[in-house]
């Protein structure tokens, strides 16, 4: 009884911490997909596009806005950034999956922070 | 028989882009740039992102009155007089004393059948002379480099037209450098100095590839001293992530041979100051 109600109570604990490092992993990746855009070390996705309230943004490409009106498919988004030269060989944009720059989570949590542009 | 009039015309026209001979290619990279820039006169090319950027020109040109190299480059003309250890020193390797002849480098030598820098020739007229090789990129060689491109101001680069064996073969691995992207983030320097020169990546202007020759060695704050034009395309290689390939290495005498025959008839202005 006492050691039912022991792993009970840790039972207990343990999906009380799953629940709380699951609900600050959904708050952290929100922050993070900007995070990851702007990043030199990572998207740097600024210094070709006039996103969000980034500054000193480059205008090789053309500027990321009303992203959910422009793509309502996700795939398709995605597949932009995944590797920009399937579509446009002589793209200057970087595949950013393809080459590993980031990786697939890195790149979801992108994509959730293209679609508030 | 239309069909096969046009295929035999796409056929043609793709052997011409193919085997264009480096004139032809010199003038449409040219052209090129002339079109797209077409207020710009060609010789202003030679001053880099600053022919196309007027914000940053104003920063540049108000540094110009006590420009940084100043002391570095009387440290090179200090350093080409001095006599080696046998008495000779490097006005006995060249032509003309070596003044006024940086518009004619690199060179095809026909003789050994290679390409020869600028830099390569002081590093071969040192070892001529019993002196050690002096490391490519920075220090000495980019100040004695600099000195020598000093006293060619104003003369036009005139690269031999390469035509033949391993020139022509040289001038196309340069091109083909040049053209083909490259390191985890897959860019050619076409992408960056052809195709979106003028354009901004953050808030740095991209240069035109063509006059990237004309002012080298040049004097960059970041780097807080001079740099040769192999230096400098080593960080932009590093830029996106590519193995940048050792100073004088096969593929960047060649790709310097290939960018400085694209500048043919520009005048040299270095050293310059860059940030
Ligand atoms: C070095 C330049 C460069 C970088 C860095 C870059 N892009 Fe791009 N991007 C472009 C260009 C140029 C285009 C135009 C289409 C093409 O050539 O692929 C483009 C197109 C796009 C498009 C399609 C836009 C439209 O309106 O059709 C999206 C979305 C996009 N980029 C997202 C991103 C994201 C997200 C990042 C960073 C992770 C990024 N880009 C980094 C140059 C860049
Ligand atoms: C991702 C973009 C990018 C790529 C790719 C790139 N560069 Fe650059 N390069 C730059 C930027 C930015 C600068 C600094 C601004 C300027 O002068 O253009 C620069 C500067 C230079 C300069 C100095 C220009 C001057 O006047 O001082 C040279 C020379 C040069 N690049 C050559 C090359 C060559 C050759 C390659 C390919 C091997 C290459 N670059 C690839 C972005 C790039």
């Amino acid at each position: 009884m006492n050691i039912l109600l022991k792993k009970l109570t840790l039972n207990t604990i343990l999906i009380g911490l799953l629940l709380v490092s699951f609900a600050s992993a959904t708050v952290a990746d929100k922050a993070d997909g900007k995070k990851i855009a702007f990043d030199r070390k990572k998207g740097n996705c600024l210094a070709c596009h006039v996103m969000g309230d980034g500054d000193m943004a480059g205008n090789v490409g053309p500027p990321l806005i009303a992203m959910k009106i422009r793509f309502p498919d996700r795939a398709i988004l995605k597949a932009q950034i995944w590797d920009a030269t399937a579509k446009n060989p002589i793209s200057i944009m970087p595949p950013f999956g393809k080459h590993y720059v980031l990786t697939d989570d890195e790149i979801e949590s992108l994509l959730d922070y293209l679609y508030t542009l | 028989m239309q069909r096969s009039i046009l295929i035999t015309a796409m056929a043609l026209l793709f052997s011409c882009i193919v085997n264009a001979t480096p004139e032809q290619d010199k003038k449409l990279f040219q052209k090129f740039y002339t079109d797209r820039f077409s207020d710009i006169p060609i010789s202003e090319f030679s001053n880099g992102v600053y022919a196309l950027d007027q914000d940053a020109r104003d920063q540049w040109e108000a540094t110009l009155d006590f420009p940084p190299y100043e002391y570095a480059l009387e440290e090179g003309e200090e350093l080409f007089d001095t006599p080696f250890r046998n008495g000779k020193n490097y006005a006995s390797c060249f032509e003309n004393g070596g003044i006024n002849i940086r518009q004619n480098y690199p060179t095809f030598n026909r003789q050994r059948n290679t390409l020869i820098t600028l830099e390569l020739a002081i590093n071969e007229c040192r070892a001529e002379n019993g002196e050690n090789f002096l490391a490519y990129g920075k220090g000495e060689i980019a100040k004695i480099s600099a000195y020598m491109a000093s006293t060619s101001e104003g003369s036009i680069i005139n690269i031999v037209t390469p035509t033949k064996g391993n020139g022509l073969a040289d001038y196309k691995k340069g091109k083909q450098y040049f053209y083909t992207k490259r390191g985890q983030l897959n860019f050619s320097c076409a992408n960056c100095h052809l195709q979106n020169a003028g354009r901004k990546v953050r808030s740095e202007t991209l240069s035109t590839a063509l006059g990237h020759p004309t002012h080298f060695p040049v004097y960059r704050m970041k780097w807080g001293g001079f740099g040769t034009l192999q230096r400098r395309i080593a960080s932009c290689d590093a830029q996106v992530r590519a193995q940048p390939l050792l100073g004088q290495s096969e593929t960047y005498k060649a790709l310097e041979y290939f960018l400085t025959y694209m500048s043919n008839g520009l005048p040299i202005n270095g050293p310059a100051s860059r940030k």
